[in-house]
């Protein structure tokens, strides 16, 4: 069985079609891309999957699951978690607090607890410090801790949102556009980090992009969108030598 | 990277130890000039109200400052709770012979009807979003107003008597109103102490702080700065709305309780909309989410008028006046200028720190 | 005939509270703020009348002129000191800053005129005209109200729909930025916005001490926050919404007067608006904007 498995999606916003008819499977330890030009319907995939929209027909299944109507802090808990194509992050707490907000549900203690600090306040916050920090190494942000969120530059606010992300334990990571704004190093390096993340966590990975070659280096198979509908699925190499994708892409 | 990882439980203990500290011996400090007579009668009179705004404001904090949600009407759950706390007085005056202890009882139960009042209140107000938001604590405030204006309660023998908009029950012989509808309450003995205030400053202190440093108000603090990332999180922002709204309302409530035991007098009138204005203020200008700002701010904000007294006339024009200029001054060019500087430096700092980083790894 | 009597008080009074509410939405779609020193200009349009009629003995008309002058410029005045240096600042500061202008302008009231209650004599004379051979009554005041409440929405969905001052209003309300791209003079706009809201205030002010003519430093707030409250019902922002909301405010309010209680009036009031509000958030007449995720 796959790990996400979402059939015949589609979702119309008034009389628009915004998607269509969209069927995906992927497996768990995948790093599949998500691809198509600007306004093809990518973000509008992932608001369904993360109950932001809900879909107006079809179906999505993690592990078995139905995803549908459930409310997106209910599809965080079952185990998605997502970053935003315009970063959002909670810019007046500490870098550190982030990760720790994204902790809230892995390493928990009462309400008495919070207003009193009595009990096992201590030795709970201690172990989130402790988690979130070994999150934050992996992205190189552990030496930032203490750093309010909004004074990060642009690069690591989008790496921090991916720490974030992981600090809920997903089993499925979705991450929208992580390398738009990069330069070709920035992009270089956050690939390569992705990859250790897929490793390091356990995590499967479904990411967005709209530059392919990008995607090409790292995913090991590759959903196109165009116009809301699927033009083409396979693995890299399958998919750009497809001439409908090459077209979508550069235009008769 | 030890230190980091102390980082937030110890350092933030710290604060907290010293906020504490300040309260009591502001405390100490007040009641020496008190005792050196130092202090003018109508300076002493203001004592527990002042005590009163520090926790509403501090409360409102929780909700403005520190959700994120603006709220006006929170002289309703004031009220609530200064009702409360004159019925609980009344009607245990003779089972509770202690007053310290009966107000502490009062306070409870001030705190857990306002706390309910607050729920009745949260649930359809929290599903709104900010002006909207606004408007209808502002209106509910105002029904709590109405309401309490057209309630009597009486007590005798036989117990509690409740009608609304007019007095349908007989008092038997001995009984006495309680709440005389528009006319309020009148005859209540104060109960209400400066030391009673200052400990109830120190019991909000205590949970508020606490609060703010816990997952709960990571959790709080999270649904203010981007709603949609905290419920991507796994957070359910109706919840900790709920909660934030909640634990506000009580504080209200009890610090309703301390007001109303403090007059002998006590009209629904008196926690109206613009007792909401006037906390809001304290709030705003004490700097959102900053307690400490809040403390103060209500503190001298409670004072400045009597202070302004020399002027009498002219005393509200030149609150006004004040107002307008601090809000202006705070919001100037000049201000951003240098906060803007902050941010830029800590920046660099981090940009410096980085390259340092890179190098030495 | 009570019933009709009532319903004919209900909209002489939701035709006072649409004038307000109409200049409090113009502001707040414009400068997204809430002015709640708008009660307060209504007032002092009251005392301008006031003192032109009873003080220099001018007539009525003059008195309504002085209003709306002395208003209109007050209220360009205000926006230019207290809330053009704010225009970048967080919501809540103007929101207190607007607070500060209306403890300014009660206290001035209170200073120049004291708090003693002044009888306004109705600008419109005359015995209230019979109907249905007598068993009931209109006064002229109501008509004229009526009337002036349907005058300024008419006039005002045209201004905003057909001319280029209104264009350029709808598109700083819009998006004050690219609106300063397209070459509009934002702080303009802002400033004749302003200056309609305050002018429709002070015509207001006057219907209202006419209907109701006890006048003190305080008149203007509650039916500031009752038309406010109007304005939001219909949808703030919304010319005919706040017409809608303003007239169905009165309505509600007199109804409940009549039958209901007259303490509990206002609860009835604010309890139909969260009624409203929580079944339409937008209001009954206003545009839902959705976040883009």
């Amino acid at each position: 069985m796959p790990m996400l498995e979402v059939t015949e999606l589609g979702i119309s916003f008034g009389g628009l079609r915004a998607v269509d008819e969209l069927s995906m499977k992927i497996e768990q330890g995948g790093l599949v891309g998500l691809i198509g030009p600007n306004g093809a319907g990518k973000t509008t995939v992932f608001n369904m999957l993360t109950g932001v929209y809900r879909p107006t027909d079809g179906g999505i299944r993690l592990d078995g699951e139905n995803l549908i109507g459930k409310k997106p802090n209910e599809i965080c808990r079952m185990g998605v978690a997502r970053t935003f194509q315009n970063i959002r992050l909670f810019p007046n707490l500490p870098v550190l607090d982030n990760v720790k907000t994204g902790l809230h549900n892995q390493i928990t203690y009462s309400l008495f607890e919070s207003l009193t600090h009595f009990g096992g306040y201590r030795k709970k916050e201690r172990a989130m410090d402790e988690r979130a920090l070994d999150i934050l190494k992996v992205f190189d942000l552990d030496g930032m801790a203490s750093y309010q969120a909004a004074n990060l530059p642009y690069g690591k606010q989008r790496k921090l949102e991916i720490a974030r992300a992981l600090a809920t334990d997903p089993k499925l990571l979705l991450l929208d556009e992580p390398a738009a704004g990069m330069n070709p190093n920035e992009t270089a390096e956050l690939m390569e980090t992705i990859q250790l993340v897929r490793k390091k966590f356990g995590v499967t990975i479904l990411l967005i992009e709209h530059d392919m070659k990008l995607v090409s280096g790292i995913c090991e198979y590759l959903y196109v969108l165009n116009f809301g509908r699927l033009l083409a699925e396979g693995t890299p190499g399958e998919v750009l030598k497809n001439p409908e994708v090459v077209t979508a892409y550069l235009g008769e | 990277m030890n230190k980091l990882k102390s980082y937030a439980a110890s350092k933030r203990g710290r604060d907290s130890l010293l906020s504490y500290g300040i309260v009591i011996i502001a405390y100490i400090a007040m009641q020496a000039v008190i005792a050196g007579g130092g202090l003018s009668s109508s300076l002493k009179g203001q004592l527990v109200p002042i005590c009163a705004y520090i926790v509403m404001a501090v409360s409102l904090n929780l909700t403005v400052g520190i959700l994120g949600e603006l709220s006006l009407g929170h002289a309703g759950f004031m009220s609530v709770g200064a009702f409360t706390g004159i019925v609980v007085t009344t009607a245990l005056a003779d089972a509770i012979p202690s007053a310290p202890v009966r107000l502490a009882v009062a306070i409870a139960a001030g705190g857990v009807i306002a706390a309910i009042a607050g729920v009745i209140v949260g649930v359809p107000v929290l599903r709104l979003k900010g002006d909207y938001l606004a408007i209808v604590t502002l209106a509910f405030g105002e029904i709590i107003k109405n309401v309490v204006n057209v309630l009597y309660i009486g007590r005798d023998a036989s117990g509690l008597h409740f009608s609304l908009l007019s007095q349908r029950f007989e008092l038997a012989e001995g009984g006495k109103m309680i709440i005389n509808g528009p006319m309020g309450v009148s005859g209540v003995q104060k109960i209400s102490t400066f030391t009673s205030g200052v400990v109830l400053i120190l019991v909000t202190l205590f949970v508020m702080l606490n609060l703010i440093n816990s997952r709960t108000g990571r959790a709080i603090m999270s649904v203010r700065d981007n709603k949609i990332a905290a419920d991507s999180i796994g957070i359910s922002t109706t919840r900790y709305k709920l909660l934030a709204f909640v634990v506000s309302a009580a504080f209200a409530g009890m610090a309703g309780t301390l007001y109303g035991m403090n007059f002998s007098t006590v009209t629904a009138a008196k926690f109206d909309f613009n007792t909401s204005i006037l906390v809001l203020v304290f709030v705003v200008l004490g700097g959102l989410g900053n307690i400490w700002g809040s403390i103060i701010a209500a503190a001298l904000l409670t004072v400045l008028p009597e202070l302004l007294r020399a002027v009498s006339d002219y005393r509200m024009l030149i609150y006004a006046i004040l107002l307008i200029a601090l809000m202006l001054f705070n919001n100037s060019g000049l201000k951003r200028r240098i906060i803007e500087k902050r941010g830029l430096r800590q920046m660099e700092k981090l940009e410096k720190a980085d390259m340092a980083g890179k190098g030495g790894a | 005939m009570t019933f009709l009597n009532h319903l004919i008080s209900g909209v002489s009074l939701g035709s006072i509270y649409a004038i307000i509410a109409l200049g409090y939405t113009m502001v707040y779609g414009i400068a997204k703020m809430l002015n709640f020193a708008h009660g307060d200009v209504i007032m002092v349009g009251g005392y301008m009348c006031f003192c032109a009629t009873a003080y220099l003995g001018w007539p009525a008309w003059m008195g309504v002129v002085l209003a709306v002058v002395v208003c209109t410029a007050l209220g360009v005045v205000i926006e230019r000191l207290a809330y053009k240096p704010l225009r970048m600042a967080p919501a809540l500061a103007v929101l207190i800053t607007a607070i500060g202008v209306s403890y300014f302008l009660q206290n001035a009231a209170l200073l120049i005129w004291s708090s003693n209650p002044k009888s306004f004599t109705s600008i419109i004379s005359g015995e209230p005209i019979p109907l249905f051979g007598g068993r009931l009554s209109i006064s002229r005041i109501t008509i004229v109200a009526v009337l002036a409440c349907v005058v300024i929405m008419a006039a005002l969905s045209l201004f905003t729909g057909k001319t280029k001052m209104g264009t350029a209003m709808r598109a700083v309300s819009e998006d004050k930025g690219a609106a300063q791209l397209m070459g509009i003079n934002v702080n303009t706009t802002i400033s004749v916005t302003f200056a309609i809201g305050s002018g429709l205030a002070a015509i207001a002010g006057v219907l209202l001490c006419s209907a109701y003519p006890t006048l003190m430093p305080t008149t203007g707030a509650m039916p500031g926050i009752k038309a406010f409250t109007a304005a939001v019902f219909g949808g703030i922002g919304s010319i005919p919404g706040a017409f809608l909301g303003g007239v169905l405010l009165g309505l509600i309010e007199t109804f409940s007067k009549a039958y209901i209680s007259t303490q509990l009036s206002d609860a009835i009031v604010f309890a139909v608006l969260i009624v409203v509000l929580l079944v339409k958030p937008d209001g009954l007449l206003g545009k839902h904007v959705s976040e883009k995720v």
